[in-house]
């Protein structure tokens, strides 16, 4: 049951025109700066900004049809929402705010109760579900509003950025089990966000939006290693890595070991940022902790930088300045040092 | 930042403070003085008192059933966006609010009196009177106090957060359900305001009520209007009357304070 969207609408200065595909049990993440369009989408999909022109359908089903043709209106799609500032009813205990939607469906009020009971469980707030939503951290809001869409058992799935309100430390376990939620969730998902490790961790695929287009789309390692415009290089500029993590010493999925400085145990994800990446000509003897040889897979300019595809253990893109490729006489098929040091690698649990 | 040093406590503020509040202070303490304590359960159970409290009821009550069955819907077409016929409509409906009592008397006589604009149909269609019925004193007082319920119920609304009806679109609920379950509690508050407002003012309608209804004992004589026939002919009740406004009002003041308290 795939999603697809020709979404053309206008809205204030903006003129969105977006054509996107997501199929079922697939997460795909809206990126963009701020104004771009990205929330807009949202809307248009839940029902609640109508097209002009276009057309949403899920399945065989068409949602909206653009201007004089079919609409569903926003009650009757079956749309999950999580609002980026929740919107959880302020009047409603916890509780009853994941029940509403069940009992907008029809369903009786204890049967309700008990289910929204079994998806505060699910989201680890078992015990608050008497709280009003003034009362809960933001955290804690969070899953609220998460769970008050999934309980309304949606047909599709959109989150306009769920991770926003809540604070760092927070961040990182509300992350994993929204992953989790989503892995769990049998149709489309679409999340907008504009923090590039959460769209990595989160999606299956990645799609830019920029003054109301989508720039570039594709899976997370065609968009790393190509980005078309300045605003996806320093977006996705960063590089990411999944591996298991023992006793500082991180195993990358794909060849290749790191040592790297306080991280948990087990499967973690791991960003590098280009520009912590130092390259010499012969092997260096200094405190970077890790260095290995790789060979130069390719050379991009991107803006006032380069950008240098690293073919070794691990693969890793290095972003230097134009200058520096020519003194080290850097060129394709060549072979570099490359150091880094340990805490420059960001470990994160997966 | 303390308070204290933005707080005025000059004389300047003293002196002038403290003579309003002796000249709002002085009349309760006058009804308090004045009113004949012993007596009081006898005045209560005179046939007069009860017919005047019944009648002020009626009026008050069905001047607030109204508000809620029409002012509320009213509210809400009011608070739906911005046109020159809502401006027109706003400033007809709260005419009432700045209008001396006994205009706005004068011309409920003129539109719905037996002579009047809609009066003379009313009459002629269905036989309806509703100068000297306490139908008739139950719309002046309508007339007089829904204005508050339509004004606190618009700003409320105006101040609500209506994404939080996306929210609940999104979830399955259709406009009837949305209203009920989100809007209204959510302006709660207001809706209760407003009601204690227009009820009160309802309450102690006098003048309109005197002007298009008549003051005719046992169907359009009031509490108010009994109080000023009492202050003719028998002052004493006419204490007693104003006795039970005054507590009614004080009760009314302290629990819209109360509610403003908690919702805010």
């Amino acid at each position: 049951m795939s999603l697809r969207l020709d979404v053309q609408v206008r809205r204030g200065p903006l003129q969105l025109a977006i054509e996107l595909e997501v199929g079922a049990r697939e997460t795909v993440a809206i990126v963009g700066p701020n104004g771009a369009g990205k929330s807009s989408l949202l809307l248009a999909v839940a029902g609640l900004l109508p097209l002009e022109r276009g057309r949403i359908a899920l399945a065989d089903e068409v949602l909206d049809g653009g201007a004089g043709g079919p609409f569903v209106p926003p009650e009757a799609r079956r749309a999950g929402m999580m609002f980026q500032d929740l919107l959880l009813f302020p009047h409603l205990a916890a509780i009853d705010n994941v029940a509403y939607g069940l009992r907008a469906r029809g369903v009786g009020r204890a049967v309700a109760r008990a289910t929204a009971d079994e998806w505060l469980r699910r989201v680890g707030l078992a015990e608050h579900g008497a709280a009003l939503p003034g009362s809960l951290s933001g955290g804690q809001a969070q899953r609220v509003a998460l769970a008050r869409a999934l309980a309304a058992s949606p047909r599709l799935l959109l989150l306009d950025e769920p991770l926003a309100a809540v604070d760092a430390s927070t961040r990182l376990r509300l992350r994993r089990d929204l992953r989790a939620h989503l892995d769990a969730f049998a149709g489309p998902r679409l999340l907008v966000t504009h923090d590039a490790v959460d769209a990595f961790a989160l999606a299956d695929r990645i799609a830019v939006v920029e003054a109301g287009r989508v720039v570039q789309a594709g899976s997370i390692a065609e968009i790393c290693s190509r980005p078309r415009s300045r605003y996806v290089a320093d977006l996705v500029g960063l590089n990411f890595l999944r591996g298991i993590c023992r006793g500082g010493r991180l195993q990358v999925d794909g060849g290749g070991t790191l040592i790297v400085s306080q991280a948990p145990e087990g499967n973690v994800l791991a960003t590098v940022h280009p520009r912590a990446i130092a390259l010499y000509r012969s092997r260096p003897d200094g405190t970077p902790r890790n260095v290995w040889p790789a060979a130069i897979e390719a050379l991009e300019v991107a803006g006032d930088r380069v950008r240098v595809r690293l073919r070794g253990e691990p693969w890793l893109v290095a972003e230097v300045t134009p200058l520096a490729v020519a003194e080290l006489q850097l060129g394709i098929g060549g072979t570099v040092w490359v150091a880094l040091k340990a805490t420059e690698v960001e470990v994160f649990a997966a | 930042m303390s308070r204290r040093v933005l707080t005025s406590r000059s004389w300047l503020v003293g002196v002038p403070a403290a003579a309003a509040v002796l000249l709002f202070l002085m009349p309760v303490l006058g009804i308090a003085l004045r009113t004949p304590w012993a007596r009081l359960p006898e005045q209560l159970a005179s046939p007069v008192v009860h017919e005047a409290m019944w009648l002020s009821l009626l009026a008050s009550f069905g001047a607030l059933g109204c508000a809620l069955l029409s002012g509320l819907p009213l509210a809400v077409w009011l608070a739906n966006g911005h046109s020159p016929l809502r401006t027109v409509a706003r400033v007809v409906v709260m005419l009432p609010i700045v209008l001396p009592p006994v205009v706005g008397g004068i011309a409920l006589l003129l539109a719905f009196g037996r002579a009047g604009v809609v009066g003379t149909w009313l009459d002629r269609a269905f036989g309806v009177s509703l100068p000297f019925s306490t139908a008739g004193a139950t719309l002046a007082a309508t007339y007089m106090g829904m204005p508050f319920f339509v004004l606190a119920v618009e700003a409320g609304l105006r101040a609500f957060d209506r994404r939080h009806l996306a929210a609940a679109a999104t979830l399955g609920a259709g406009p009837t359900r949305r209203f009920l379950t989100v809007t209204l509690p959510m302006i709660l508050p207001s809706v209760q305001a407003g009601a204690l407002l227009c009820w009160a003012r309802a309450l102690g309608e006098f003048c309109a009520t005197q002007t298009f209804a008549g003051n005719l004992a046992g169907s359009t004589r009031t509490m108010p209007l009994a109080c000023g026939v009492a202050m003719e002919t028998d002052p004493e009740l006419a204490i007693v009357l104003s006795l039970i406004l005054s507590a009614v009002s004080v009760v009314v003041l302290v629990s819209l304070r109360q509610r403003w308290l908690v919702a805010r």
